[in-house]
């Protein structure tokens, strides 16, 4: 299978813009800073997460901690999973109990990821509440799960696929919406 | 992190011998993730909901059991543990039967130790479950091995060029033989060093240094593996004491002084205090045997793990090979 580039969806100064925004909305809503933790879905939301929390610091000059889930082990396609998915560390350092936890991904699709989040991070201890920021949202969910902040909202097809690049792991900002070829 | 192609494709985990270097790596990689679970106050995750784990013991182990035991519960496994009397079975056509059974009763996963050394080999070809080798005689203990090395690597940072001595009975130790496996795999140095008739004929074939004297096997090493002497057992007739062994090649703070400083000191228990060792060695700042006690049930997971989800595994093939161990 390939995947045909269709059209472009954001740009790097895009990106950044849309993550300022979240930003603003971020301490908008949640007012103090204090009580804020930001944790990304590995790899592109742990990304995602780091450079949200940098903003927060730097508009309110308190620390954020940031940390990083590998959802792997809640999956609930283990079993039917093509290929067997790696398994990498969770890095949550600080202590999650009675914090504002903003969850954060690349893409919001079927709503399976956040699940499986959202189990992990109550292993983890009781967060007083949990929201969830997502770069695009593409529709199609399978589970009553919605995100508090959205980067765009793009609609889509299943044979779609959205295509997020970032230049921790890609080399480059960029987000495209791509075709399956067979 | 491991290279991206390396995925997990065995059904079984039956010794080192039969594995990749990519594929040691890949089980300590993912040992590192479960290590992390099991440091939570919740030491639990569902990723082997609804499997079920079988230990299946022919020989009698509380350590290793114990740790597979809660390998599988951390992942939310069910575990049955039966041991048997190995003397009330006969090897070979009872072991497959065994085995048969165990595969109706939809057992995902058969944990195995056995006296006779490839009994895990023969299981696994005849049952679809997944099994996993807790130690089988002489032949190999690997999940012990891949502790030691996960425990070596999170103390040092490498593996690849380390000097490591595995000192003790080396010819009855299936633990000696998964490290010699794993080690040189992973591209350490390895010297064996016991008394003559403790080491087995031909042991320089693996890729290991052989000495008799304990000086030249702690000079410059960087970790030694120190095995139990079991003298209720084999041990017995290769020497005449457990004073004139704990002499000649006991670990005691006098000989470490011409060590390296930061020297690691495994032993894979359980200790027989002022024999191996001396109790100022066990307990000392170099010894990391506890550690390797806790290593050992993120190592477990992480086998558990990639063995039950291995996509389309091959049945395994892999026989020992004449003149290999030998009866435990």
């Amino acid at each position: 299978m390939t995947l045909k580039e269709k059209s472009r969806i954001l740009e790097r100064d895009d990106i950044d813009r849309v993550l300022q925004r979240i930003a603003h909305e971020i301490i908008e809503k949640v007012k103090t800073a204090d009580q804020i933790a930001i944790v990304g879905i590995k790899n592109r939301g742990a990304y995602l997460a780091a450079r949200l929390a940098s903003k927060i610091e730097k508009m309110t000059g308190s620390c954020v901690p940031v940390g990083a889930l590998d959802i792997t082990l809640y999956r609930d396609d283990l079993t039917e999973a093509s290929s067997q998915p790696v398994v990498h560390a969770t890095e949550i350092v600080f202590d999650i109990d009675g914090k504002k936890i903003v969850l954060v991904d690349d893409v919001l699709y079927t709503g399976r990821t956040i699940r499986c989040a959202l189990d992990a991070l109550i292993d983890l201890g009781r967060p007083a509440q949990i929201q969830l920021a997502v770069l695009i949202d593409r529709g199609h969910r399978e589970l009553p799960i919605r995100a508090d902040y959205v980067g765009k909202n793009v609609p889509t097809s299943a044979k779609e696929v959205v295509e997020v690049r970032l230049s921790e792991s890609d080399g480059k900002d960029e987000v495209v919406l791509c075709e399956k070829e067979d | 992190m491991p290279d991206k192609k390396t995925i997990w494709t065995k059904k079984d985990l039956l010794g080192l011998e039969y594995l990749s270097k990519e594929e040691i790596e890949l089980i300590l990689y993912t040992a590192e993730s479960f290590k992390e679970v099991t440091t939570r106050q919740i030491k639990k995750v569902p990723a082997l909901r609804g499997k079920t784990v079988m230990n299946l013991f022919y020989e009698p182990s509380t350590r290793t059991r114990t740790s597979f035991e809660l390998a599988a519960k951390r992942l939310s496994a069910d575990v049955v543990n039966i041991e048997i009397e190995a003397s009330s079975v006969k090897k070979g056509e009872t072991l497959i039967d065994t085995g048969r059974n165990i595969e109706a009763l939809k057992i995902d996963i058969i944990v195995v130790r056995h006296s006779a050394s490839g009994a895990p080999n023969i299981l696994a070809r005849n049952v679809k479950s997944r099994v996993v080798n807790a130690g089988d005689g002489w032949h190999e203990h690997p999940t012990q091995a891949l502790l030691d090395m996960f425990t070596l690597k999170s103390k040092l940072g490498r593996i690849e060029g380390l000097k490591v001595s595995i000192i003790g009975d080396i010819a009855h130790s299936r633990v000696a033989r998964s490290n010699i496996w794993g080690l040189t795999k992973l591209g350490a140095l390895v010297t064996v060093c016991a008394p003559p008739l403790l080491i087995p004929d031909g042991i320089e074939r693996m890729g290991v240094k052989v000495t008799g004297d304990i000086n030249e096997a702690l000079a410059d090493a960087d970790a030694i593996n120190v095995l139990r002497m079991q003298f209720e057992r084999d041990g017995a007739l290769a020497f005449p004491s457990k004073l004139e062994y704990f002499k000649q090649y006991g670990i005691t703070a006098e000989r470490l002084k011409q060590c390296k400083k930061d020297i690691v000191i495994m032993h894979p228990g359980p200790i027989n205090r002022g024999v191996e060792m001396s109790s100022e060695v066990a307990d000392g700042r170099n010894s990391v045997i506890l550690e390797q006690v806790t290593n050992g049930i993120a190592v477990r997971m992480a086998v558990l793990y990639l063995v039950s989800y291995a996509k389309d595994p091959a049945p395994s093939k892999e026989t020992m090979r004449v003149g290999e161990g030998g009866a435990g």
